[in-house]
């Protein structure tokens, strides 16, 4: 019998939605509110020096790519999903598409956070 | 989609406006269509990470671009989206789990959505304080 990757997308869906569900209303208000409107936070929070000296170090490299990439895997298992039952059948073109994208995003996310240094 | 896609299904029924016929499905649609905007913020997380990459003046006009009222607006959005996804996602997680057992008694599925939605309420305020925590 052939073996199905599905599993694999599966628990990466999974992993990401469940760091999604428990952390990203806090990581939108601090990235997205917090440090803009200098509420609650301070702007110097997310500035360079500090944003730099955060993705040089290992665990700070760990926290960007988990975010960045389950978030993604997340959302486009979902969006296949979604176009399915919108009648674009999830067929191997649309599986393609999305899992490619998704792929790329996180290689791009590797490459960016590496280039960085430690 | 009615066209004959597949010789071993040749008639697909119509699906069109499937979703407005109950208000369970409009529910799983706003559920399954947070993922949009989960994704729209790991790629702004993303674009912020090549700024980073490309020295402090592409930094700060990313900084700058997050401080504009298009970007507050939408960011207020996300948090909304953020929050009824973490609500579905525990709503949703006892049928897809194995039934779990405790003193004998099946768990309920309201109770292991408490607890989830319990941990997403103290994580998050977690990573809030912490952040606080970090700039003092």
């Amino acid at each position: 019998m052939k073996r199905s990757n599905e599993p694999v997308f599966w628990v990466l869906f999974g992993a990401g939605g469940m760091l999604s569900a428990l952390t990203g209303v806090a990581l939108v208000f601090v990235t997205g509110i917090g440090v803009p409107l200098a509420l609650l936070l301070s702007p110097e929070l997310m500035s360079y020096p500090n944003m730099l000296a955060f993705a040089q170090h290992w665990f700070g490299k760990l926290v960007i790519f988990a975010v960045i990439a389950l978030f993604l895997w997340h959302a486009t298992l979902r969006i296949l999903l979604l176009l399915h039952d919108f009648g674009i059948r999830a067929g191997p073109a649309s599986a393609l598409i999305g899992n490619g994208l998704a792929l790329l995003c996180t290689l791009a996310a590797a490459y960016l956070l590496l280039a960085l240094g430690f | 989609m009615s066209a004959q896609t597949d010789k071993r299904h040749p008639y697909l029924r119509p699906i069109r406006g499937w979703w407005k016929r109950d208000r369970y499905y409009i529910r799983y649609l706003a559920m399954e269509a947070t993922s949009i905007l989960i994704a729209l913020y790991a790629l702004i997380l993303l674009f912020g990470l090549l700024r980073l990459g490309q020295g402090e003046a592409a930094f700060n006009g990313w900084l700058e671009t997050l401080r504009s009222p298009p970007s507050v607006a939408l960011h207020s959005l996300l948090l909304l989206v953020f929050a009824y996804h973490s609500y579905s996602w525990f709503k949703v997680m006892p049928k897809t789990l194995p039934a779990i057992y405790w003193r004998g008694a099946k768990l309920p599925q309201p109770v292991i959505t408490r607890i989830g939605v319990s941990a997403a309420v103290i994580v998050n305020l977690l990573v809030i304080i912490l952040f606080t925590g970090l700039q003092s």
